[in-house]
């Protein structure tokens, strides 16, 4: 089961900041535990934000991306109240889908 | 008595600053092997930068997700008498009050006839409450690269509830003035293959280790340098750690045993840090890099 992701929209000006954190593991699949064993890899595959019904960023993660990420950006034409929808899937097929409110 | 109890603990502590640390404050302009260090006041490029950077993820602090997680367990009906710590545990507020409860610890509590830290009255509360054992607790402690046990979790949903407040250490307690100065000789007390004590480090102003500065813990600034922060998430590896770890990671640097978990003797240190912290605001759970 996948945690719930925090995310945080607010305008400054005409501008929209929004910044959102996922709660996951993000398992490069290099990493060794304490008996040797390869951690098998878990992470982040893809990600959408969808902002006023209106899709945003349609992106890809991987490995590199840290563990417990933070991902933050600006945009341009956010209305306060516009709903803000991120969605991701992980290399599991394990999906997380969070809402926030322009504020 | 103490004296022995001193000795049998091994129990002394470098606090707060170290490597787990980001600089809280100004770092010391490099200097040739044989300078003293001196007392900067002024702030270099790095340590702004640092702020900076820090201002930054605080707005976004993973710890938050660790929060989530702690409410839940707070309030749920867990362990084998099934019962939720919202319901049966005091943290020196009232049964089930966490707001505030963060800052006003270690205090004495006369249920379990011990002063305690925030940490360790949780602990209690599993134990006594909830049934849970001790031993299983005491097992893994500390979060790790793999896991995060439901204490970290359930510190920090607590300390997140004192956001904002300042230290208020009840010190006017003969219980918790006797665990201060118990603290405060075992920051004081020599040993190890280095010889350090607590004070050897974080004793006097102005002193480093590397770029690191170190908290000078006997002043109400220095100590808080070492509380604030804690419980704080740790970008290097991703893990969320508690004070009490830290006070166990210093005695690894110290290349001292480690301290028992949630024992007396890292309540007395960490009632002499955070009791000389009093009068400081309290940012809540942190971020480490």
């Amino acid at each position: 089961m996948a945690d719930p992701m925090k995310i945080r929209a607010q305008l400054k000006g005409d501008v929209a900041e929004i910044r959102i954190l996922m709660g996951h593991a993000m398992e490069t699949g290099q990493r060794k535990d304490a008996a040797g064993a390869t951690v098998p890899a878990h992470f982040i595959q893809s990600m959408t934000v969808d902002v006023g019904g209106k899709r945003v960023i349609d992106g890809q993660t991987g490995t590199s991306i840290s563990r417990n990420p933070v991902f933050g950006f600006k945009m341009k034409g956010a209305k306060a109240g516009d709903k803000v929808v991120v969605n991701w899937v992980d290399s599991k097929g394990d999906k997380r889908t969070d809402e926030a409110a322009v504020a | 008595m103490k004296h022995s109890l001193i000795g049998a603990l091994c129990a002394v502590a470098v606090m707060g600053g170290a490597f787990a640390q980001t600089p809280k404050k100004p770092v010391a302009k490099p200097a040739g092997k044989a300078a003293i260090a001196p007392a900067a006041e002024e702030k270099d490029a790095a340590t702004l930068e640092f702020e900076k950077f820090r201002a930054e993820m605080e707005d976004s602090n993973p710890a938050e997700l660790f929060e989530a997680k702690g409410e839940e367990q707070w309030k749920n009906k867990r362990g084998p008498k099934s019962a939720s710590l919202a319901e049966t545990c005091d943290l020196g507020q009232g049964v089930g009050k966490v707001e505030g409860a963060y800052v006003k610890m270690p205090r004495y509590f006369a249920d379990a006839d011990a002063v305690m830290d925030a940490e360790r009255r949780i602990v209690w509360c599993m134990v006594e409450k909830q049934g849970f054992k001790f031993e299983d607790i005491a097992k893994q402690p500390f979060a790790n690269a793999n896991s995060t046990p439901d204490i970290t979790n359930l510190v920090t949903y607590v300390a997140g509830h004192s956001r904002k407040m300042k230290i208020d250490v009840p010190l006017k307690d003969p219980k918790v003035r006797e665990a201060y100065e118990t603290g405060k000789a075992m920051a004081a007390y020599r040993a190890g293959p280095y010889d350090f004590s607590c004070n050897t480090c974080h004793g006097a102003d102005g002193k480093r280790i590397r770029m690191q500065n170190l908290p000078n813990l006997s002043t109400p600034k220095g100590a808080m340098a070492g509380v604030q922060g804690w419980p704080g998430y740790r970008m290097t590896g991703g893990v969320m750690l508690t004070h009490q770890w830290r006070m166990g990671d210093c005695f690894r640097q110290q290349r001292f045993p480690q301290p028992k978990y949630a024992s007396d003797a890292v309540a007395y240190l960490l009632t002499y840090m955070i009791g000389n912290a009093n009068g400081q605001v309290y940012k809540g759970p942190g971020i480490k890099r």
